[in-house]
């Protein structure tokens, strides 16, 4: 009598399958770490505060005197732009959905559709998109109108390349800001109107104020996302290789992930040049993670916040 | 919620009602918030109109690409209308009015020349960009078959864009067979398996991985991968169809894993606690309540999988070889439709026929992505629905 009340017989397919979906995560986890590891191991003989601020005056090519600098400004250049002309667009996106819209409307609906969509529009077609709107239609109609003969703005330059990564990434701002104010406590939005302040009032002093966290990791991600990718700047704006920094709006720049590329795929001597592509790269990946880990920090701390006033 | 601020007391035209004459600055905050907010469907749509619109030529039939074309002989200058001229010298209207009449005329003996020139056998009459030549396979001269042939850099260029297609989906699928499994199985253990204290170092990893710059998944792919894959498998060319798919599975895994997690704990907690109370094991109740429940959410992350990996890039561009033979063997060199349009773009001839070729295929990619994102989007959608409503 009392057996049948002892514990279960030991189920094998359990303890395969589980043991199965483990392994699978380990895999990931394992094949993660080795590419890390591989990277920091080849890349950290070469990486040096000489190579991260020397330039590429002589020959980007060439193993003691390569420098990335050039690559690492038109890469900032070009993110921080991009994050000027993205953030006001999808914070203001943001504060449609969540304060104004009704969430069944036609419009909201419709936008939601816009964002997830663009969300998975491939970058390439971003890039195809910066090359027929931004340069063959914008630029060369700014050409036409300021009768410059030459092609000032019809031509690939970081301007046109900022502004494709600008819609690239709306998405990213849209999604995170959303979420940081769809988590403030309507108790303090209704606290403000109950004061007698308006609606407008109530949003830049009450309710943008606490989400401010929020809006600051939607844009490290975003920055995080543009500054690794090369296909949307491919034909908007990336030089293969420039004597000097970029001076204005309309010139060209060198890039960080568009320097990996070249240096893999078509460096003149690629066992000689290893040791720089694979510091370029410890370059590129130290700074996204760094961008990736602030903002999952920063939105830790968010949510600790966000519970703290529930 | 902030929804319920908003009441309906009067609702005029444009939202204008009485409380706007005191405030008029809120009201026009409201509609300059959702002009912006327009914004969003404004790109996509704008995207949609610029691809296409530099695709138009291809889609209507309109470009031309024959080395071969009936000559008009110069002599005959002054009885052509300006826009027959500009269309058949190449030339803008404006770069037509502004030449004078002796380079005009110079022009169109330089054509006669090229004509005379021109290889003279049947293909070069042929004008490849239409549909025919594009979708179906063609015997050229010196060929014994008809075949499907992409070769857009030769003397009579050649625009089949099947070996590209076949070559996307090769990747694709070998990409989605490795990833699949591995983030499937790794969304499974996280959600419903793991101690919850490992639960909270994996899936920030995992997320890590989406990190990584595809860029830099492409160098690994091209530098470390391919030579330990063909030492592991012996074949014969080194950059593949299998390398980066390989290569791309590493980028749709984060993408696949982090979909299927949230719809597998979005499943409600008395579903598995009534499994476990009716005696069953963790992996039990995963597979035989959780699973079933969230599966369109995991059909979802496959969908969306699909349609990062089509649009996939860098990666591609990098480890798959790049060359468009028509072939099956996933140890075949193979060329994309996404490696060929950033390979192959900054040489094409602005507004030529080989760049509208291009960004007709890049049309055909939005398409594609477009229809799948909305389709995982939807499912999504709809089974967060049914399971929050069924809590």
């Amino acid at each position: 009598m009392t057996k049948r009340f002892q514990r279960h017989k030991f189920d094998y397919v359990s303890f395969f399958c589980t043991g199965l979906t483990g392994a699978a995560t380990f895999l990931i986890l394992a094949i993660l770490a080795v590419i890390l590891c591989n990277v920091v191991f080849h890349g950290w003989s070469s990486f040096s505060w000489r190579f991260l601020t020397g330039g590429t005056e002589r020959d980007m090519f060439s193993v003691e005197n390569a420098g990335i600098l050039p690559m690492i400004v038109g890469t900032a250049v070009r993110v921080i732009l991009m994050t000027i002309f993205v953030v006001p667009i999808g914070v203001i996106t943001a504060i449609y959905l969540t304060e104004y819209a009704h969430s069944t409307s036609f419009f909201t609906r419709i936008i939601r559709g816009a964002v997830n969509n663009l969300a998975g529009v491939p970058s390439i077609v971003f890039g195809l998109f910066g090359l027929g709107f931004f340069i063959s239609f914008v630029g060369q109609n700014i050409d036409a109108a300021l009768h410059i003969s030459e092609p000032l703005w019809g031509k690939p330059a970081l301007i046109w390349a900022s502004l494709t990564l600008a819609v690239m990434t709306l998405p990213v701002v849209i999604i995170a800001t959303e979420e940081s104010l769809k988590a403030i406590p309507s108790g303090l939005r209704e606290a403000s109107l109950a004061l007698g302040a308006t609606k407008l009032e109530t949003i830049l002093k009450i309710v943008l104020p606490q989400a401010l966290p929020g809006i600051l990791t939607g844009t490290i991600l975003a920055v995080g996302r543009a500054a690794g990718e090369v296909a949307p700047i491919l034909f908007t704006g990336a030089a293969y290789y420039m004597a000097h920094l970029p001076k204005s709006l309309t010139d060209q720049f060198m890039d960080m992930g568009y320097h990996v590329f070249i240096l893999s795929t078509q460096s003149p001597n690629i066992e000689q040049t290893r040791p720089i592509l694979y510091a370029t790269v410890l370059a590129l990946l130290l700074l996204t993670f760094a961008l990736n880990i602030v903002a999952v920090l920063v939105r830790t701390r968010m949510r600790a916040n966000m519970r703290a006033l529930q | 919620m902030p929804q319920s601020q908003q009441s309906k007391r009067s609702i005029g035209w444009l939202g204008l009602h009485r409380g706007h004459k005191a405030r008029p600055l809120e009201w026009v905050t409201e509609k300059f918030i959702f002009l912006v907010s327009l914004s969003v469907i404004v790109t996509v749509f704008l995207i949609f109109v610029f691809v296409l619109r530099e695709a138009l030529p291809i889609f209507l039939g309109t470009a031309n690409s024959s080395a071969v074309r009936p000559v008009i002989p110069p002599d005959q200058l002054d009885e052509l209308s300006p826009e027959r001229l500009a269309s058949y010298l190449g030339l803008s209207k404006k770069e037509v009015a502004e030449t004078d009449r002796e380079t005009l005329q110079l022009l169109m003996e330089l054509k006669v020349e090229a004509a005379a020139e021109a290889p003279d056998d049947k293909d070069a009459k042929v004008n490849t960009t239409g549909w025919r030549y594009i979708l179906f396979p063609y015997q050229w001269t010196g060929y014994d078959k008809a075949r499907f042939i992409w070769q857009p850099i030769s003397q009579i260029p050649k625009y089949n864009i099947i070996p590209l297609l076949v070559g996307s989906l090769k990747v694709t699928l070998v990409s989605l067979l490795f990833a699949v499994p591995l983030a499937l199985g790794a969304a499974v253990y996280v959600s419903q398996l793991a101690p919850p204290k490992w639960k909270e170092v994996i899936k920030p990893a995992i997320e890590l991985l989406s990190g990584i710059p595809s860029v830099v998944l492409g160098f690994f792919a091209l530098v470390v991968m391919a030579s330990f894959l063909q030492w592991l498998f012996g074949y014969e060319s080194r950059l593949n169809a299998f390398v980066a798919g390989a290569a791309l599975g590493l980028a749709i895994i984060p993408v696949v894993f982090s979909i299927a997690e949230d719809a597998l704990t979005s499943v409600p907690q008395s579903y598995i606690q009534a499994a476990l109370a009716l005696g069953s094991t963790r992996w039990q109740a995963a597979w035989k309540i959780v699973l079933p429940a969230a599966l369109p959410g995991v059909f979802a992350a496959v969908v969306l999988g699909f349609g990062r990996a089509v649009g996939e890039t860098m990666i591609v561009l990098m480890a798959s070889g790049n060359a468009s033979i028509m072939s099956w063997d996933v140890f075949d060199s193979t060329r994309t439709i996404t490696a060929t349009i950033a390979a192959e773009l900054a040489e094409a001839v602005f507004g030529g026929h080989h760049y509208g070729i291009l960004f007709m295929i890049g049309t055909l990619l939005f398409v594609v992505t477009f229809v799948s994102n909305l389709a995982g989007g939807f499912v999504m959608q709809h089974l967060k629905g049914r399971l929050e409503g069924k809590k």
